[in-house]
């Protein structure tokens, strides 16, 4: 059975798209059929992020609308096999799309045997963000340790408490996850950042991960390349361990501690060193 | 005066975040009222004033329901006023014990 997760955090530029895109060249790297889907109707921009800007003809509302067909829309990504893009519209507003039209393009991407089906939601809190996170089963709310980010963050988790498919039916309610990304050990460990723990208690959802503040984040966008395949930076590291949690796996949590090494560590770069 | 920010001892700012994202966080749920905890009031508040107004005639306005929150627990005060010359703004509030929910 095909699992719909939505990518939400209510405000902008928090790393919605990035995690999108991470998770779902991860899963499809583990062997899952994964389609990314762009909700961000008028400001598309998973296309530029996962490099596939130029092969765009149809889009999620040309699909809604029945306009074209979900196998015409479908963007097949050419490094890595079973990781699909179905962008959004750049021309159209976010009123194009409804939530009749979302669920029927759903329900032909779960016939068409995809196991994960990820929803990268606008920013906001309005139409275009209820619309990503409808059918949601699970959610992973991206957070920045920040004043603003939190205090949107726990808006969207009160939305997806009440406003969701599962709330109004009163099935199970959404699984909702914490991803916190930009985080800086070393900041926060001098008091100048909120720390893991604050923002966990602050929002009482359970952490998936942490993605430290990385250069990492930037090349990926230049080049448009999904994070996870820059192997062996920070950043494709806490990604691939938040991919491993989301489908089960037992995987401690990293990047939380500020690394600690000492002297002759540092002197001789020795691997002795602690990863936190 | 970067010499002299050199010494000045930083302060720890992300103390004063959590302590008022806590504020933000707890007034914007209660006002949200995402748990729908508030949305039975206008019924209970009918429901009580039919009841009441089987032992004595009641004014609509007489009769105020409130949800609040004080420190870890909601209050739900309800607060009626008994019209009648002898007893105008006698209320029953004494006797009605905040309930916490």
């Amino acid at each position: 059975m095909a699992k719909v997760t939505v990518i939400t955090s209510g405000k902008g530029g928090v790393g919605k798209t990035t995690t999108s895109a991470a998770v779902g060249a991860g899963l499809a790297l583990r062997g899952h059929r994964t389609v990314v889907i762009d909700f961000d109707v008028g400001l598309r921009n998973l296309d530029v992020v996962m490099g596939c800007e130029r092969r765009v003809v149809y889009d999620l509302v040309n699909v809604v609308r029945g306009e074209a067909t979900v196998r015409q829309a479908l963007i097949k990504d050419k490094r890595i096999e079973d990781l699909y893009i179905l962008p959004a519209s750049q021309t159209r507003d976010k009123d194009a799309l409804t939530i009749e039209g979302i669920g029927r393009t759903l329900n032909e991407l779960k016939q068409m045997g995809f196991a994960h089906i990820i929803c990268d939601s606008p920013a906001g809190i309005e139409k275009g963000a209820q619309a990503a996170m409808f059918y949601a089963d699970e959610a992973l709310v991206v957070t920045n340790p920040e004043v603003s980010s939190v205090r949107d963050s726990d808006r969207i988790i009160g939305m997806i408490d009440a406003k969701t498919q599962r709330a109004v039916q009163n099935r199970e309610p959404v699984r909702c996850h914490l991803l916190i990304t930009r985080y800086s050990p070393k900041r926060a460990a001098i008091g100048e950042m909120l720390k893991v723990e604050d923002v966990l208690e602050l929002l009482g959802i359970e952490l998936i991960g942490v993605i430290p503040e990385s250069p990492a984040v930037l090349t990926a966008s230049n080049t448009g390349t999904p994070l996870v395949l820059l192997e062996n930076t920070d950043a494709a590291t806490a990604y691939i361990d938040v991919v491993k949690r989301f489908l089960g796996e037992q995987q401690p949590h990293r990047f939380i501690e500020q690394e600690k090494r000492g002297f002759f560590a540092r002197l001789f770069g020795s691997d002795l060193a602690t990863v936190g | 005066m970067a010499f002299f920010d050199f010494f000045r001892k930083k302060s720890e700012t992300a103390a004063t975040a959590k302590d008022r994202l806590q504020i933000i966080v707890a007034r914007e749920r209660a006002s949200t009222s995402a748990r729908g905890a508030q949305s039975y009031l206008p019924k209970l508040q009918q429901e009580l004033l039919e009841v009441i107004a089987r032992y004595e005639k009641l004014d609509l306005d007489q009769v105020s329901v409130n949800l609040d929150r004080r420190g870890d627990c909601e209050v739900l005060e309800i607060n009626i006023v008994l019209p009648g010359e002898a007893r105008t703004e006698r209320s029953l509030r004494p006797g009605i014990t905040p309930v916490s929910v």
